[in-house]
């Protein structure tokens, strides 16, 4: 490669440094946030260091005393789970044998663009009548319900990339086994699918992420603990008069770790779904 | 096989798909656009059929036209900002360095975290009493008192573009270092024997690798931006004095706060109106782009 000058060198260490630092300070400052006392998130001068380790609120929030903070905030890390867990279910299961069928029968593919398409809809635009049909079917407020409308948006995304994962195994592997005399339902199960893994596991792993960060639905459709998920419950946090910002941050730590997690250790699979297939906003 | 059978079967393993892609996006599309011929409140009422009443009167109003602009200005800086700060970052990102590989795994951190977790990380940090940005900026001597940076109508949409770009423009970045790892090494190598500068070795070398995954990125990134509601409606719920209601959360207040279905209906076909005209003119300069590679 190119012989580097040393002014170069150290502008481009620098600029590494700066990067870091802008992409780290705010992390860190939330984590800071979720164990220094209340008193030193209130100084004048703030405190950027806690005088001593206040783990209190990771205590508050994941006790299930009744009625408490932290009752609340277990129930709507459930209700997440839930929701999501079955969302991605849901749509894996419908997924699966369109986007092998798109991707064996181009001529029914115009179908699937269509289905990719309303991807791009502002959810506005299905708002209303969804909460109308949720209200009419006793389904508002429900974790079934809000995993239904979901699949709105879990079930085209994850088509679209289980379809680009179908198109890279060679359909040859597929006729090779039925010159042999395989039953079409054989090969799906013991070549296709087997092959196709994989890509099933990332793009579950993305719609799940994609549920988890869903908050414009789960605010119409969900009003109290039966339903409410952890965004819903999180905004509510740091919308409402909570005095200690210290235990908004712990909320939002605690519900960063999973998809944080994921993204760090799933990060060479995320990175190639990410520029081959969809992009998530 | 013959062909009818295989496109026969491939429609049944679609139905599952298409069926519940009628029931959750088809019927309630229609649904919307019958409502918003109708004075239809969101709970109780019918309705009854008003013509084009809605959307004359929301296309009269000045809150749809304030809305509009408010949307455009978020979804051009912060998009254009993400472009710019992302291929600089995966610019830096393909040179040689120690901690190369830890950096490039930190920026997946800021796209992982919750856009609400987000949201309420940066109202915190501009909080008006508390918050760190004013606390650092003043112990740094740049500011003499604290300010409300979400409180004041001519800072809120600011701080609101920095929340969003910090979250979205490592993965432009990403997207961007990507395309610049599959430029191959021996034209890099040729255009530097050829005595190329730094610039003309970006926009002759490495741009034509960019282009393609970079509009990609645009494209997607502007339709996202322009159907804004989470990040605005933690951090300020529109406010101060509705300097940050974009289109999407007017649409909320409309048929959701004031419980107007109907007319809300009609703005939520407006905004979706705006939004396909949008894709459609993207697909138009994506296919443009790809005739000319």
């Amino acid at each position: 490669m190119e012989r580097q000058g040393p002014l170069f060198s150290l502008f481009v260490h620098a600029s590494a440094l700066l990067l870091a630092v802008v992409i780290l300070a705010p992390l860190v400052w939330l984590f800071v946030m979720s164990i220094s006392p209340a008193a030193d998130l209130s100084a004048k001068p703030l405190k950027w260091w806690p005088s001593d380790i206040d783990l209190s609120r990771y205590r508050t929030l994941l006790s299930a005393i009744e009625n408490s903070t932290g009752a609340a905030f277990i129930a709507s890390l459930f209700n997440s789970l839930k929701v999501a867990g079955m969302a991605t279910l849901a749509a894996i299961v419908v997924a699966v044998p369109a986007a092998w069928a798109v991707s064996r029968t181009p001529a029914v593919s115009w179908s699937l663009y269509t289905v990719i398409a309303t991807y791009m809809l502002p959810p506005v635009a299905l708002a209303v009548p969804l909460y109308m049909g949720l209200a009419y079917f006793g389904l508002l407020n429900s974790v079934f319900g809000l995993a239904l409308v979901y699949l709105t948006i879990l079930a085209p995304f994850t088509t679209w990339l289980l379809k680009a994962g179908f198109d890279s195994i060679p359909r040859e592997i597929e006729s090779a086994a039925m010159i042999d005399g395989a039953r079409l339902d054989q090969i799906l199960r013991l070549l296709t699918l087997p092959l196709a893994a994989p890509v099933m596991a990332t793009s579950a792993l993305f719609a799940f992420l994609l549920a988890w960060d869903e908050f414009f639905y789960a605010l119409l459709f969900t009003s109290d603990l039966r339903a409410k998920t952890l965004t819903v419950t999180i905004a509510d946090l740091a919308g409402g008069r909570v005095s200690d910002y210290g235990l908004i941050a712990t909320a939002g730590v605690l519900a960063a770790l999973p998809p944080v997690l994921i993204g760090l250790v799933m990060q060479r699979a995320l990175i190639s779904g990410l520029t081959s297939g969809g992009v998530k906003g | 096989m013959s062909g009818t059978w295989i496109s026969t079967r491939a429609w049944l393993l679609m139905l599952p798909l298409l069926a519940v892609m009628i029931a959750v996006i088809g019927w309630p599309l229609v649904d919307t656009v019958r409502l918003s011929f109708t004075d239809a409140k969101l709970v109780g009422t019918e309705g009854s059929f008003v013509g084009t009443e809605n959307f004359t009167r929301m296309l009269t109003g000045s809150n749809f036209w304030r809305a509009l602009v408010i949307t455009t200005l978020f979804a051009i800086v912060s998009v254009a900002a993400e472009m710019v700060l992302g291929v600089l970052a995966a610019l830096l990102l393909n040179q040689q360095f120690r901690g190369r590989t830890a950096l490039r795994a930190l920026m997946i951190l800021p796209w992982a975290l919750p856009t609400v977790v987000n949201a309420t990380l940066w109202r915190l940090i501009y909080n008006p009493e508390y918050g760190s940005l004013n606390a650092a900026l003043t112990q740094l001597g740049l500011l003499d008192s604290y300010r409300s940076w979400l409180g004041e109508p001519g800072s809120a949409l600011i701080a609101l573009i920095v929340a969003d770009c910090w979250k979205n423009f490592p993965l432009v970045a990403l997207i961007a270092l990507a395309a610049l790892q599959a430029v191959p090494r021996d034209i890099t190598a040729a255009s530097l024997v050829d005595g190329a500068g730094p610039f003309n070795r970006f926009r002759f070398v490495s741009m034509p690798y960019l282009a393609g995954p970079l509009l990609v990125a645009l494209v997607l990134r502007t339709i996202e931006a322009f159907k804004v509601f989470d990040i605005i409606w933690v951090m300020t719920r529109g406010g101060p004095a509705n300097s940050t209601r974009t289109l999407s959360i007017l649409v909320y207040q409309e048929a959701f706060s004031f419980q107007r279905a109907g007319s809300g209906a009609s703005l939520a076909l407006i905004v979706t109106l705006l939004v396909t005209l949008l894709a459609v003119a993207y697909a138009a300069l994506l296919r443009k782009a790809a005739g000319a590679a």
